[in-house]
This record gives structure tokens, C-alpha cells and sequence, in this order.
């Protein structure tokens, strides 16, 4: 059995469906990208394994259990942790703050000052600006700071949404190997993108979504191969 | 002079635990809750008749008003969780305008409720429980009938403990709003709800929890109000439920420091009113103020300087 498996799942934003009939694995220890335009459904994908959106058919089902019952605030003590598009940081607290935030339902305060020293070695920008309000950070440190957050939970699945919008190239390079490095430390990754060329270099497989449904899927290197993936999400 | 600035700091003592509860939840939930100064009514009801049917309570002095305070606090703090989750949570994703129009009908339903059950005249407060004509306390608790001397001006004793309370009760709420893992959650809520879900908030608990606060302390309000002025009515929400919003705006509404500063600055400014033009423009005076702040600074004092809500 896969660790994360989304089944046969729909999802309805009013009349419109974003997902149709929307199935694929994550195993553990993986880095799984999904790749699509705007409007593929990428987003509405995280949000549905986060229970943000609700489907209207098919199952997520994590570790064996059936999500369908759990409140989306007690899937980060279950270690599923999102990332989510935007960085959405709490930008008048401070960096500190906000990883306590990420801490929200570690009991354990040792653990808690533990992972934020880790992060601080993983990404010592924050470290600097650790009394620094989020919002004064620049996109680059904010996507770090979002990630730096979700890490203190200890995020068994990490699901990332589009990680590098917005950054200049030599910061997706940087974001791109701190998830590689999560990676190599053990977390499994689930990650959203545009950006087909920076996701494919992380990845160990893909799915390429179209309209809401998986067009292809295969392991990454295979696919930055595939002919119908460099034109249409390579630029030729 | 001195004893128009403490009288002003002890009605703005009570002002600003009003317009803490009121700028907690705007800060939460952006709610202009409009039943909050009805809670503040309720809580003096309660507090009446705990000081009516609890038998002995009248022996014990100002250990009655504590005993009343709790009880009153403990009651308003469940009745504010209540109306948020009967009356708000349903509308939480609705327009704004109408869960306001919400609050409206909530105040109504408790100014009416308590009419219905105690009835529409004003209710004398009891005598056990007042500040200023408290002659028959026991021995031993004279002194909070006494009045102390300050700087030229004099407080009884049960003044001056009831506004240490007050800055107690506020000092313990900034540092929790400040410090805790749960006031933590509170101000992450404020700024981003989706985001506070994913971190694993429990979003609804915790607005629940600030209701809970914010209508406990304006249930400790409405016991100091009863225990002062000795009379109550159940209109009398309405006035302070708007003075409190006020302070609310003149400290910079949603911000916590504010709400603090913005109550004993309209306290001042109306004890001032009252000795400089008399008692019936007091009133008048408090909201030209308020008009003044929306029209030339609606930040309020704190509003710009502080950034961060709640």
C-alpha cells in the first residue's frame, strides 16, 4: 500500500469541476511533482490531501486510513504539513514567531527549540533575521521561512504549492536543493510547480496534469525526456 | 484636579476592560460585536443577583464583590461563546454586513431577555456589594469602605482594589495574547486564517476562546459598574457597549494596547466633561470625541505605531 493515495477523486468549486476522476501515489520517501499550466488543478489537488476543499468523490487515503473524517487542523499531529501557495506567512510576527506558529501542536518544547535550531543551520538567513517581522523579509527568505515553518512540525509528507513563484532563478536553485536536503533527511515530498524544469531536476516522479486530470506520469527523468513535455511545459 | 483625574481613571478602568473584549474580537474576526455591551449589562444582572439570593453573602464585605466577579465573569465568558457559536460561526464565510446585523439582533435578544425576566425599571444594586456607602462592611474589611488619600484626592479602598484588578486582568491578558502558544494562535488567526489551519489551529476553538475573554471581562465590568454607580438597567449595555467602542476607536481598534489606553483616555476625558460643562454633557462629550478620531485620525492613537492586530 502507498503511503499517500489520492482515488478516483472529484472536486467541484460551485458548478465548475476542478478535478475529474483524479488519481495517484506518493510512497515514502519520494519527491512526487505535479506539473501543470494555471488553472491544471495543482492547487486544488494540496488543498484537497490538506482538507481545505472537500471532494465529492473518491478517497484520500494516508497511511492506510481514509481521510475523509479529519479536520484539516489535525492533519499536521497526523505529519501531514502543506506549504501553501504564497507563502501565506504571518508577516507582523516575527521569523521566530512564526516557526513557533509551525510548532503549534508539538507538545514537546524541547523538540520545538531543537528543529528551530535545525532550520537555522539549514537556512541561516533566518537565523539573522530571527526578530525580524515575516513581512519585511524578501520572496526568496519568505519561501524559506514557510518551509522553515512547516519543518518544525516534523512533517512525515511535506506537500510544497509552487515554491518557486515569484523568485529569481538563482533562489529557486536555492529553494529547490533545501528540498532536496528535507528530502535526504527523510521527509517525503509532494510538490506543486510551474516551473517543469526546476521540479524535474528534484523529483523522483511525476504527474502532469491537464484540465484536472493526470495526462502523463512517470519517473522524472523520463519525462523531462518526453516529447510532449518539453514542448508544452519546457519551452521546446 | 487630582480627584477629577482618579475618578476618570477609575470609570476608564472599566472602559477599557469593555473595549478590550470589543477590540479582540474585531481583531479576530473583524466583527463590530454589538451584543458585547449588552454582555456588559448581563454581567451586572448576574452580579445583582448572586449579591440577592447567595445568603451570607452580605457579611462578607468586598470578599462578596470577588465572589460576585467570579461567578459573573465565569457566566458571561459561556453566554459570549454561546451567541458566537449559535449566532456568528453559521455566518462566518457570509458578508460582513450580515453578521452585524446579527450582533444587532443579539443585543437585542439579551436587553429584552433580562427585561423579561427582571423587568424594566432600574434595579437598586445591593447594599452589600457597593462601593460607596458600604458603612456596615465587617471589621476588619473597613477599610475598603474608607477613602484613602491620594496626591489630594481620595478612592475608598474597594476602588483601589477593584482597579488593581482591572490592570491585573490586563497585564495577565498582554502577556497571554503576547507571550503563549494560544495567544500566539490567537494573533495568527487574525492575520490569516487558512494559514493558522494549516500550522494546526483550531481556528473555531480559539475564536471561541477569545469570546470567552473578551465577554468574561465585561462581565467583571459590569459587577465594578453595579458595585460604583449602584443602580443597573438593561439598557445600559447599549450606552457603554458604544463607549466602549469609542475607546476602542481612540486607542486603534483591534490592537490590545489600545483598547487599554483608548478606555482610561475616554475615562479622563469624561470626568473632565463632567466637572468642566456638568454631568449631562458628559455623553455628548465622549462621542465628539469619537467623531473627532474617525474623522481626523481613524487609526486611533496606537493604530499606525502598531502595526500588528490584535
Amino acid at each position: 500500500m502507498s503511503w499517500l493515495e489520492v482515488d478516483g477523486v472529484d472536486v467541484f468549486y460551485g458548478r465548475i469541476q476542478a478535478l475529474h476522476q483524479l488519481s495517484f501515489v506518493v510512497e515514502e520517501g519520494e519527491i512526487v511533482s505535479l506539473l501543470g499550466n494555471n488553472g491544471a488543478g495543482k492547487s486544488t489537488t494540496l488543498n484537497l490531501v490538506s482538507r481545505i476543499v472537500p471532494a465529492s468523490a473518491g478517497r484520500v487515503v494516508w497511511q492506510g486510513d481514509d481521510m475523509a473524517r479529519t479536520a484539516a487542523h489535525d492533519l499536521v499531529a497526523r505529519g501531514l504539513v502543506q506549504v501553501p501557495e504564497g507563502r501565506r506567512i504571518f508577516s507582523t510576527m516575527t521569523v521566530e514567531e512564526n516557526l513557533m506558529l509551525g510548532g503549534y501542536r508539538v507538545r514537546d518544547k524541547k523538540a520545538i527549540s531543537q528543529r528551530v535550531d535545525q532550520v537555522y543551520d539549514l537556512m541561516p538567513r533566518l537565523r539573522e533575521r530571527r526578530s525580524q517581522e515575516g513581512g519585511t523579509l524578501s520572496g526568496g527568505e519568505q519561501q524559506m521561512l514557510a518551509i522553515g515553518r512547516a519543518l518544525i512540525a516534523a512533517p512525515k509528507l511535506l506537500l510544497l504549492d509552487e515554491p518557486s513563484m515569484g523568485l529569481a532563478p538563482l533562489m529557486v536553485k536555492q529553494v529547490m536543493d533545501i528540498i532536496r536536503t528535507v528530502n535526504q533527511r527523510g521527509t517525503t515530498i509532494l510538490v506543486v510547480e510551474q516551473n517543469a524544469k526546476a521540479a524535474l531536476r528534484i523529483a523522483d516522479r511525476a504527474y502532469v496534469l491537464d484540465n484536472g486530470a493526470v495526462t502523463l506520469s512517470g519517473p522524472a527523468s523520463q519525462l523531462a525526456g518526453d516529447p510532449r513535455v518539453v514542448e508544452a511545459y519546457l519551452g521546446g | 484636579m487630582t480627584q477629577i483625574i482618579l475618578n476618570g481613571l477609575f470609570v476608564g478602568s472599566f472602559y477599557a476592560l469593555i473595549a478590550l473584549g470589543y477590540s479582540m474580537v474585531y481583531g479576530i474576526i473583524k466583527l463590530l460585536n454589538f451584543a458585547h455591551g449588552d454582555i456588559f449589562m448581563f454581567g451586572a444582572y448576574i452580579g445583582m443577583t448572586c449579591l440577592t439570593v447567595i445568603p451570607g453573602i452580605g457579611s462578607l464585605g468586598i470578599g462578596a464583590i470577588a465572589i460576585v466577579l467570579l461567578i459573573s465573569a465565569l457566566l458571561t465568558g459561556a453566554t459570549g461563546v454561546l451567541i458566537e457559536t449559535l449566532a456568528y460561526r453559521p455566518l462566518r464565510s457570509a458578508p460582513r454586513l450580515s453578521v452585524l446585523i446579527t450582533a444587532v439582533g443579539m443585543s437585542f435578544l439579551l436587553e429584552y431577555g433580562v427585561r423579561q425576566i427582571w423587568g424594566p425599571d432600574p434595579q437598586p444594586w445591593p447594599q452589600a456589594g457597593r462601593l460607596t456607602e458600604a458603612a456596615n462592611w465587617p471589621a476588619g474589611l473597613q477599610w475598603g469602605a474608607q477613602r484613602i488619600d491620594i496626591l489630594g484626592g481620595s478612592l475608598t479602598g474597594a476602588q483601589l482594589v477593584l482597579m488593581a484588578l482591572a490592570v491585573v486582568l490586563m497585564a495577565v491578558l498582554a502577556l497571554y495574547i503576547g507571550k503563549t502558544r494560544e495567544g500566539r494562535a490567537m494573533r495568527a488567526i487574525a492575520l490569516d486564517k487558512r494559514a493558522a489551519t494549516l500550522m494546526g489551529i483550531n481556528v473555531n476553538a480559539t475564536i471561541s476562546r477569545v469570546f470567552f475573554i473578551g465577554s468574561a471581562l465585561a462581565g467583571v465590568a459590569g459587577v465594578m459598574h453595579g458595585a460604583y454607580y449602584s443602580s443597573i438597567t438593561f439598557l445600559m449595555g447599549f450606552l457603554l457597549g458604544l463607549k466602549a467602542f469609542t475607546a476602542a476607536v481612540i486607542g486603534g481598534i483591534g490592537n490590545l494596547y489600545g483598547a487599554m489606553l483608548g478606555g482610561l483616555t475616554l475615562g479622563l476625558l469624561e470626568a473632565f466633561g463632567t466637572a468642566w460643562f456638568g454631568g449631562e454633557w458628559k455623553d455628548v462629550f465622549a462621542f465628539v470625541f469619537l467623531i473627532a478620531f474617525l474623522t481626523l485620525r481613524p487609526t486611533g492613537i496606537l493604530g499606525e505605531r502598531v502595526v500588528e492586530r490584535m
